[in-house]
């Protein structure tokens, strides 16, 4: 009980880390953008190319999993993601899907289309006992690194000037603009960032949700779910239900797996029809 | 005074008739452009089966195009309608009776009761939430079909299904020219009725809604009564084209549930331009030609340029493709206006 529990929290845990991005660009944004999960995969593949071809131990990869779909994710958003901030959001999700449909289709044909699996160091394998609960330590590592980096992100978000810059640059671009904020490259560095984050959450998920090619398709509506149904204000709403879908998904795997993702579907739409403005949302 | 408030201006009300009744006229590239569907069966009598689709294909994105072009409600679950059709045709005629207009009208009926239930769900919030709740209807129902497979037959289908002759008279050939002809009609009855109520003051109003909902009720719209109806009218017909799947393949799997559908379709409305009725049978025309093409030269691979095809095109392409149309159109009535004078 108490272990599905906690197996829950890191799945929820990993999937704030993989939507953060998500949430700052579409839920503080407003930009539709289905591909994001395309980053993730990224990452998960820098991790999983260096580890076979390269020997390199799994934490050494976990920067460069960062660093690479950050790079990936600048460089994008400097050439064509840039021109449909101001486009509807039906051009969004065309152009989104698009990508997603690329990026799938290009990384079977590079990768192949098998699932992709690693081979954890030895002091993250197997699961210790506090107090009778069986934890694993792989999660509780994960869930440490989740930890420091919401806690992180809030800060920034918060506490720093980066941080009140970006929001105000995303509350009104032009007034922004007028006190002197360089709206452009605050974009273009929390893009770059949301989709660095993603890309970890994708390497740290390689053992955890699996990676092939069609991953960025499977797991799109998990993050859409913890950003629309969080609501788009802060970054407590989308962490709380990441949290949230994380025990439901894994409790309802658990105990009723006939049912298979019904629960999580069915939580998102009753959410979004009792609030459609997410859970922690106020309406403006 | 009062009079004058009540009923509109006897001048107005003659406008407004007069419009519609303008944009009800049919037009010759109209005529000759179902002349021509009709005489495909003797001009690719080898094209049959491939027509057939795009037929049922041109059904589907007609029925996105009431919703999306008109009332401008985005759906990203649009398959979940065409499932619905789809599994009540292939049961019913599996279970109940092989006729297939029965089964047609038992489908339509099936699909339009879910968009009529799930009408509600896109009544409020903006883009993003109706996006996720038609995708999350459309998931829904994907893991229904697959948990109750011995119902649905799971991820192996719906088999042995056989269907008995259409209106009793003609049996569905292997080349596919019954199942054509029949999806054609059923797309053509169904075009007209879409044709007739989108320049009613209903597809009037909706329209209005699609352009700016709070002016829309300003006038007396009443919004959600309108998307209710129209999302269950499109459901319907999404139901219809399923139908018409289940029955002229035979088969029902759950690919008819799955995203990429929805996906596909959005292209398809897009490419013909979404809002004018033609535009999702054009783009059913352009999309399954190009799927052909491209899948006969890379089976594997071939969504990766429908992808490209989408990004090109929101990134610029459609200007480009829409000019070019215009242009087309406008020296044609050249010409023809210089041969008669």
């Amino acid at each position: 009980m108490l272990t599905i529990l906690f197996d829950g929290v890191a799945y929820g845990m990993l999937l704030f880390i993989l939507a953060s991005g998500l949430a700052v660009t579409l839920g503080l944004m407003n930009f539709v953008n289905l591909a994001h999960g395309a980053f993730a995969m990224a990452g998960g593949y820098v991790t999983v190319v260096l580890m076979q071809r390269y020997d390199v131990p799994f934490v050494a990869t976990l920067p460069f999993a960062f660093l690479v779909p950050a790079a990936i994710g600048a460089v994008l958003e400097r050439t064509i993601y840039r021109p449909m901030y101001a486009k509807s959001h039906l051009d969004q999700v065309l152009f989104s899907i698009g990508l997603v449909f690329m990026v799938v289709a290009a990384v079977d044909y590079v990768m192949g289309s098998q699932q992709q699996l690693i081979r954890l160091p030895a002091w993250l394998q197997g699961r210790f006992d506090i107090a009778g609960i069986g934890i694993g330590r792989y999660r509780s590592f994960v869930i440490a690194i989740c930890i420091v980096l919401t806690i992180a992100l809030q800060y920034v978000l918060v506490r720093t000037r980066f941080g009140s810059r970006l929001r105000a640059a995303v509350d009104d671009q032009q007034v922004a603009r007028g006190l002197g904020v360089n709206v452009g490259v605050i974009f273009s560095l929390t893009f770059a960032v949301g989709s660095g984050l993603a890309g970890l959450g994708g390497a740290l998920g390689v053992e955890m949700l699996g990676l092939d090619p069609t991953f960025p398709l499977k797991f799109m509506i998990y993050f859409l779910i913890v950003v629309t149904v969080g609501g788009r204000s802060s970054l407590i709403g989308p962490f709380t239900a990441a949290l949230l879908i994380g025990i439901v998904d894994v409790a309802g795997k658990y105990y009723v797996p006939q049912l298979g993702a019904f629960l999580i579907y069915a939580l998102m739409v009753a959410v979004l029809f009792l609030r459609p403005q997410g859970l922690f949302a106020v309406a403006r | 005074m009062t009079m004058a408030l009540d009923t509109p201006r006897p001048a107005l009300t003659d406008l407004v008739g007069k419009t519609l009744s303008r944009r009800r006229r049919w037009k010759l590239g109209e005529v000759v452009f179902w002349g021509l569907t009709a005489a495909a069966p003797f001009m690719l009598p080898r094209g049959m089966l491939l027509l057939n689709e795009v037929a049922i294909l041109a059904l589907f994105a007609l029925s996105l195009d009431l919703i999306l072009g008109f009332a401008g409600i985005v759906s990203l679950g649009h398959a979940a309608f065409l499932g619905a059709g789809a599994y009540a045709a292939g049961l019913f005629a599996l279970h109940v009776n092989a006729d297939p207009l029965t089964g047609l009208v038992v489908a339509v009926l099936a699909a339009a009761l879910l968009g009529f239930l799930t009408s509600f769900l896109v009544l409020r919030g903006t883009d993003l939430t109706r996006l996720m709740v038609t995708l999350g209807v459309a998931l829904l129902l994907f893991e229904l079909a697959n948990s109750f497979s011995t119902i649905t037959g799971g991820a192996d289908g719906l088999q042995g299904i056989s269907m008995g002759p259409l209106l009793g008279l003609f049996p569905f050939d292997l080349q596919g020219r019954t199942a054509y002809l029949y999806s054609l009609s059923v797309l053509f009855v169904l075009f007209l009725a879409a044709r007739r109520m989108m320049a009613s003051p209903f597809g009037l109003s909706l329209r209005a809604i699609r352009d700016n909902p709070l002016r829309a009720s300003a006038t007396g719209v009443a919004i959600n009564g309108r998307i209710v109806m129209v999302y269950t009218i499109a459901a319907a017909y999404a139901g219809a084209a399923g139908a018409l799947m289940a029955q002229t393949t035979q088969f029902v799997s759950l690919d008819v549930l799955e995203f990429h559908r929805s996906a596909d379709l959005m292209l398809v409305v897009i490419i013909g331009g979404a809002g004018w009725l033609y535009g999702g049978i054009i783009g059913a025309i352009l999309f399954k030609v190009l799927q052909d093409a491209i899948s006969l030269a890379t089976p594997q691979y071939w969504q990766f340029w429908i992808g490209l095809l989408l990004v090109v095109f929101v990134l610029g392409g459609r200007e480009i493709l829409h000019d070019l149309l215009a242009r087309s159109r406008a020296a044609l009535a050249k010409r023809i206006s210089r041969r008669a004078p």
